[in-house]
């Protein structure tokens, strides 16, 4: 027998009990604002979030990352001087200092935001880059996990992930450093 | 009320004035304890070890000693913990067994004690009371708060309960693990002695004698000044 | 790596022993243990603001139940779509098989630089040493991991795998290595130099291994958590993805990542959620992605009816961070990959005899059952485990034969009287010295009780 059928009649042969599977997973919704609920979670774990009309976004990339190396998947609002589309190998990306995309959710519980193919063109660019800025409309952002998968297709694109902040490790004697492998700074600009 | 008194082996052989303080205690509060004399040890230190076949014999002698009792009241929350968890569940015996605190709450419902104990106490909490029997919200859990055993401390006079700094961590008694571990077993028992000296505590107390021995034989071993007493000899306590 | 090869039968795990000298150096022993405390005390706080945690814990533990108790029809769905989403899947029946899989894999791709993101199943399964013995270089590109790995060590946590390490000897280990200076301590700077060092590892390798946190059955894909950013710079690097998968972690839907990421990240480090889920459920375009099933004992595990609920771990290490008895031993005294409480409960499993000291490496607290955020009843475990090990003969015959005499003296009342009078009496007429003697463990570093004249029950029967 191959791997897989010893693996399978194993599985059988120990089969237990039938368990139901829980069917209510809905919890009341607290009190308050959610984006600025958002905005707390996502000062908390390291990153920010600021409430910008479209016309700022140019000064504050210029402002925030004067001669970067920026790339921008959502042009209409932000410029960038880097076209993502034309870069074959993510290798290349290695000297990107910014990456403007845009999300399509946020989650207020814990300032988190999902980014797919789409946002991000090459998978690479939302880790390689020196810094993250996001776009967020505020009407996007929901209250928790629950509801945040009842609105995404984790399986529409083939990558998608939750951001919820900069890069960070505490792997050194427990004391917290920003910018471990990816992201120096994560931005959240909602628009 | 009608109880049967279990006298955990420890405590019958180390610590008497324990027992008659559970049963003084007891009387003062209105029942009448029956106290099988046939009774011997609840087995829990060799199933703990990993050999509870060693302890049928101590089961067997469990359920003839206290057959007749409707409510077995023990000084030990962690003997409790063993009959009501590792006894045969056949009967209902395991059920009907108490520990102190527990049954002076919820069944005597107790709110009101003659006891003066003026003392800076720190209430160590046996991990197989709170863990355990639940007499307690053990900081792990995100339950209403509640603690049978403060509740009843509460309403000693002139006692100050001390605020540690970690509420229940393990004493690190543990039974056969105090030998089979004894370096962590004592590393883990000075560090509770701290806690309880740094947040000013003269007596530590517990539900559980075993906890209190181990910490004893610390402090004593040390010359550190926290003495020890069980829950019952301060619920127990008067006015001199 | 020193990893010891798992072919070469290996002595019984003296945790006491290990644990014993792990005190003795007690300055140290209070860091360690306070380093953990903090995780604890972080993990507290954020889940205290999670009004259904308890609900939650309820729940993950339920769809656990229920997955297990029809793994094999999740698992072959599971492979479905994620074969549909053109992920090759593999089945490995055990270390042996995986390590194969995973070489034959690179081998065919001529991939020489692996990059590797944190995954305790391939410390399972001793990969790493396997691949290098083949000319792989492998580089683990978790800090923490990394450290441990130019330490030559194994990680000593399954979340903190450095906690053990001073930022002292980590800055030696980084100047020998990374070229830092001599004296540099700071763990901003260090961390920087390690970003610096691993970049250019992660340009260059070939191939990128990930572990698994979540497979979803209906979609066919999986999720990766990490703070750093590393798995997913190597993935979205290399032309490879390899992802070594144990068959527990599977989830039904999509909806019930929900539930378990709202618990993973605060019971491990008390974050709210982990820095990047990522969700792969289709390789990049001119990627390969490649998933391993792996077994190694866990089908067996799932038969054993007192021990399966161990199978619903989520590897966030929370009961590790709250256990005294780890804070105050370190990862290495348990001998193990996997430490601390669930591993104690874990690896009888694997090999009952070289663990059978780790389920008495423990006070039966609780303390890990209650912070567990998918209900697994450790303790329970602990005390069942220590019956297995003592039935199937994990101990020696005298040790067998003490505990039987001591249980039917001390649970027969005659017997029981008898024994209390005479050690009663002994420790009153024998000299200090020899009650105080080596033999006596208990009073090496502890006094003992007096011994009163009566006991209560002689007292009760004189006074009615």
């Amino acid at each position: 027998m191959n791997g897989r059928a010893t693996i399978l009649a194993a599985l059988r042969d120990n089969r237990m009990e039938p368990q139901a599977l829980p069917q209510q997973y809905d919890f009341p919704r607290p009190e308050g604002n959610l984006q600025k609920m958002f905005a707390q979670q996502v000062g908390a774990g390291g990153g920010r979030a600021l409430q910008i009309t479209p016309s700022m976004i140019p000064g504050f990339l210029l402002d925030g990352f004067p001669g970067a190396r920026v790339a921008s998947t959502d042009s209409r609002y932000a410029p960038g001087n880097e076209d993502l589309v034309t870069v074959r190998d993510p290798r290349d990306l290695a000297s990107l200092d910014v990456l403007v995309c845009r999300a399509e959710l946020g989650i207020a519980e814990c300032g988190a935001v999902w980014l797919g193919d789409q946002a991000l063109v090459h998978r690479a660019s939302a880790f390689i880059t020196q810094h993250l800025v996001v776009l967020l409309d505020p009407a996007a952002i929901v209250w928790n996990m629950h509801e945040a998968y009842s609105r995404v297709d984790v399986a529409e694109e083939g990558f998608g992930l939750w951001v919820a902040g900069p890069s960070k490790t505490a792997d050194i004697e427990q004391s917290l450093v920003i910018g471990a492998h990816g992201a120096r700074s994560f931005n959240v600009l909602l628009v | 009320m009608e109880v049967g008194l279990f006298v955990p082996c420890y405590i019958d052989q180390f610590y008497p004035t324990v027992a008659r303080a559970t049963l003084k205690l007891l009387r003062r509060l209105g029942c009448t304890v029956h106290v099988p004399l046939n009774q011997a040890c609840c087995g829990q230190p060799a199933a703990n070890a990993g050999m509870a076949i060693a302890s049928t014999a101590a089961e067997r002698t469990f359920y003839k000693a206290f057959a007749d009792m409707e409510i077995i009241v023990a000084p030990s929350a962690s003997c409790v913990c063993h009959v009501r968890d590792h006894y045969s569940k056949a009967n209902d015996m395991a059920a009907r067994t108490m520990e102190l605190c527990e049954f002076l709450v919820d069944v005597l419902r107790v709110n009101h004690l003659d006891a003066h104990y003026p003392y800076r106490v720190g209430l160590h909490e046996g991990c197989h009371g709170l863990r355990g029997l639940r007499l307690g919200a053990s900081t792990e859990l995100h339950v209403p708060a509640f603690n049978k055993v403060r509740q009843l401390l509460s309403m000693v006079g002139d006692l100050q309960l001390v605020t540690l700094e970690r509420a229940d961590e393990c004493c690190g008694f543990g039974g056969t693990f105090a030998v089979s571990e004894a370096a962590l077993s004592v590393k883990m028992g000075r560090d509770r002695l701290r806690d309880h000296q740094n947040s000013g505590a003269q007596v530590i107390t517990s539900t559980d004698m075993s906890c209190l021995m181990h910490l004893w034989g610390l402090a004593n071993r040390h010359g550190l000044p926290l003495e020890v007493r069980h829950v019952a000899e301060i619920l127990n306590s008067t006015k001199p | 790596m020193s990893l010891p090869s798992p072919e070469i039968p290996l002595p019984v795990v003296d945790h006491a022993g290990a644990a014993a000298r792990f005190v003795a150096d007690e300055a140290r022993t209070d860091w360690h243990d306070e380093a953990l405390w903090h995780v604890r005390q972080k993990r507290d706080a954020s889940s205290a603001v999670v009004p259904e945690w308890e609900e939650l814990r309820e729940l993950a533990s339920k769809i656990k139940d229920h997955t297990l108790s029809r793994l094999d029809t999740y698992l072959i769905q599971f492979e479905t779509s994620a074969s549909a989403n053109g992920i090759h899947v593999h089945w490995a029946r055990d270390a042996e098989e995986h390590n194969q899989l995973v070489y034959s894999i690179l081998d065919r791709h001529q991939a020489r630089h692996l990059v590797k993101s944190k995954s305790m199943l391939t410390e399972e399964c001793h990969l790493n040493p396997y691949l290098e013995e083949r000319g792989i270089k492998v580089i683990d590109t978790d800090l923490g991991e990394r450290i441990v790995q130019l330490a030559g060590k194994p990680p000593s946590h399954i979340v903190l795998p450095a906690i053990h390490v001073k930022k002292e000897e980590i800055g030696q280990l980084f100047h020998q290595n990374l070229g830092t200076a001599a004296d540099e301590s700071d763990p901003q700077r260090l961390t920087e130099a390690a970003r610096q060092h691993l970049r250019g590892k992660f340009l260059e390798a070939e191939a990128a291994l990930t572990g698994v946190n979540f497979a979803i059955a209906s979609t066919g894909g999986i999720v990766v958590c990490t703070n750093e950013g590393n798995a997913d710079l190597g993935v979205h690097l290399a032309p490879v993805h390899i992802a070594s998968m144990g068959i527990e972690k599977i989830l039904p839907e999509p909806h019930h990542l929900a539930v378990f990421l709202r618990l993973l990240a605060r019971s491990a480090t008390g974050q709210s959620i982990t820095v990047y889920t990522s969700h792969f459920h289709r390789p990049r375009s001119g990627q390969e992605m490649h998933i391993v099933l792996v077994d190694n004992g866990r089908s067996k595990h799932l038969g054993r009816k007192h021990f399966r609920d161990a199978l619903k771990c989520i590897r966030c290490g929370a009961c590790i961070n709250t256990c005294p008895v780890y804070r105050r031993s370190g990862g290495y005294s348990y001998g193990s990959t996997i430490p601390g409480p669930i591993g104690s409960i874990l690896t009888p499993g694997v090999d009952l005899k070289k663990y059978s000291t780790l389920p008495f490496a423990s006070t039966l607290c609780g303390s890990c059952g209650d912070v567990c955020p998918v209900k697994i009843d450790i303790p329970k475990q602990l005390y069942r485990w220590r019956q297995t090990v003592m039935d199937e003969g994990g101990t020696t015959l005298t040790k067998r034969l003490a505990i039987t005499l001591i249980g039917n003296v001390m649970g027969r009342p005659r017997l029981y009287r008898l024994a209390g009078r005479t050690i009663r009496w002994l420790l009153r007429r024998l000299p200090q010295r020899i009650v105080y003697a080596r033999g006596n463990i208990w009073g090496r570093t502890r006094d003992l009780p007096d011994a009163p004249r009566e006991s209560f029950l002689d007292w009760f029967k004189k006074a009615s």
